[in-house]
């Protein structure tokens, strides 16, 4: 089959790889029916994140059709419309059973590297290096899905491919940023980032009750997505001092809730932005954590910040003194999608939560290495890419 | 450097990290090599050694360990620990040792992975097979991480 893979730093290229097989009797095989670029993908292909070898397929937010089942499968049949999970969980082990998916103790097949770096180990993940499980990726004409009952999810009939399909991963990830961060009604709730992770958090907040969400950014096609499908007000950065703005429009409290969807290669305006990346090309530090930093500062005493961007390792210059100071509470996490995604599919097919609008493109998979191209410089308007094996 | 090589550096490392820390904990500590090795398994105690059997894949240490089983706080399941009886030393324990695969330590923590992963999940998951890497430098190295990893941590 096809598949886009990693070849090494900043190169992808379509190849030809063995078809994927079931290994376990909890496996099925998925034969894809789309898939999407996402912003922690640009970390792997640009070197970011460690323990990738030349030739691992990437990819891991897709939806597809089952076309094979182990035998411990229950819930599913071929020909079902799935859209699944990006990470995996066992959905036995302590964490799944607490709702916690991306931290199951069981899906990391190399749970040692990520001790190294972590501490303890993460749940495994499709397509995001051997240090995350070393599972393939999802760019392909098909894949594999272990734990298939507790990860893959039927797909209502009214809902479309495209839509459906960020609710694999960039729905969820929003949604749990404003759901763990407490957004509840009355809060004024800021969101770094205009992607479709910032995009899906803002919506959340909102659903959840925020009184005003503002969102964050300097794309002005995406700021413009944001305020038309997201009903969120918004900044663009390079315009404005961005703490000054938000003092002004929160009275002068800053915002309750501050929900980071940025990750380790943020860029900014200010001379920040360059120190920050001449320590992370030094390998001083391994992330560049601009939007936190901004978060921190900006949340109002006693506040939330919730960091929903992705970050591998070591940042500098992290602004402990302001957390400690005005006791600020700040979580992060990776995406526990199985806990939303039911919950997101029937509030997409009750129309309250709207994702068509953020594939501004649709690519076959041979053409996948541009697309990806094309989404990490932002060019013809991208926001996310979908890429289809089989046009 | 080459950009694209730069990554082998902080991986070398945390692998450098990761072995030392498995291999001997904070510098001072003179148990490493008979810490009990641990695992907290979401299933009441007498699931996690019926009629006082040990688990399959602990089956094969049989004699050769301790097994202590008891239940963890707060409904958490049950912990279950293992350790040599007698501990290993020397060469078989050294960095070179571990990245050879020498140490038992190593063999009874992903037996001890494997006993947890069976009784909570009912599997042991594999990874895709077949690869769809090929050789590089770095891809070396990533690989003898990942052979080495189900025995290494900080179980």
């Amino acid at each position: 089959m096809k598949a886009l893979c990693w070849e090494g730093v900043n190169k992808l290229s379509v190849e030809n790889v063995p078809d994927p097989e079931l290994h376990n009797d909890q496996d099925m095989i998925v034969r894809l029916i789309a898939g999407t670029t996402c912003g922690s993908d640009l970390h792997l292909i640009g070197g970011y994140i460690p323990a990738m070898r030349a030739g691992d397929i990437i990819g891991h937010e897709f939806l597809g059709e089952v076309v094979e089942t182990g035998p411990g499968v229950r819930r599913h049949a071929v020909g079902d419309r799935v859209v699944v999970c990006s990470f995996v969980g066992c959905g036995r082990c302590w964490y799944c059973a607490n709702d916690l998916w991306s931290l199951c103790d069981n899906t990391n097949t190399n749970p040692g590297i990520a001790q190294a770096m972590f501490g303890y180990e993460t749940a495994g993940i499709f397509g995001y290096s051997h240090a995350m499980g070393g599972l393939r990726g999802s760019h392909a004409e098909y894949v594999r899905v272990p734990f298939a009952d507790y990860g893959a999810f039927p797909v209502p009939e009214g809902i479309d491919d495209t839509s459906a399909l960020f609710c694999s991963d960039s729905v969820p990830t929003g949604w749990m940023g404003a759901d763990l961060a407490g957004v509840k009604p009355g809060d004024v709730v800021a969101v770094w980032g205009c992607g479709a992770v910032g995009q899906m958090a803002a919506r959340a907040a909102l659903l959840l009750g925020a009184e005003r969400v503002i969102s964050i950014d300097r794309i002005p096609e995406r700021l413009a997505m944001t305020e038309r499908y997201i009903g969120s007000e918004t900044i663009d950065y390079t315009a404005v001092d961005v703490a000054a703005e938000l003092r002004e429009r929160t009275g002068g409290r800053g915002p309750d809730v501050c929900i980071e969807a940025v990750g380790m290669e943020a860029h900014s305006d200010g001379p920040a932005h360059l120190y920050d990346q001449a320590k992370q090309q030094l390998r001083l530090q391994t992330d560049r954590p601009t939007a936190v930093r901004q978060a921190i500062h900006a949340c109002r005493k006693g506040g939330t910040v919730f960091i929903l961007g992705v970050f591998a390792g070591a940042v500098d210059k992290f602004p402990l003194g302001a957390v400690i100071n005005k006791g600020l509470t700040v979580r992060g996490a990776q995406m526990h999608g199985q806990r939303y995604i039911p919950m997101l599919l029937e509030r997409m097919a009750a129309g309250q939560l709207k994702t068509a609008h953020l594939a501004t493109h649709t690519v076959p998979l041979e053409q996948a290495p541009q697309a990806y191209d094309m989404f990490k410089h932002k060019t013809d308007g991208c926001v996310r890419a979908v890429i289809r094996p089989a046009p | 450097m080459r950009k694209r090589a730069w990554w082998i550096l902080p991986m070398a490392g945390a692998a450098a990290i990761g072995v030392h820390r498995a291999r001997s904990g904070p510098s001072g500590d003179d148990r490493a090599h008979d810490r009990w090795l641990t695992v907290t398994v979401n299933r009441p105690a007498e699931e996690v050694r019926p009629g006082g059997r040990l688990p399959t894949p602990l089956r094969a240490f049989d004699e050769r360990i301790e097994v202590d089983v008891r239940p963890a706080p707060g409904d958490r399941g049950t912990e279950l620990a293992v350790r040599l009886k007698q501990p290993p030393g020397g060469a078989r324990t050294s960095l070179p040792g571990r990245l050879a695969g020498q140490d038992p330590r190593q063999d009874l923590r992903l037996a001890l992975r494997e006993t947890k992963a069976l009784l909570e999940a009912g599997e042991v998951l594999h990874p895709d097979t077949p690869p769809t890497s090929r050789e590089t430098p770095g891809g070396r190295l990533v690989g003898l991480l990942v052979r080495r990893s189900g025995g290494e941590g900080v179980l």
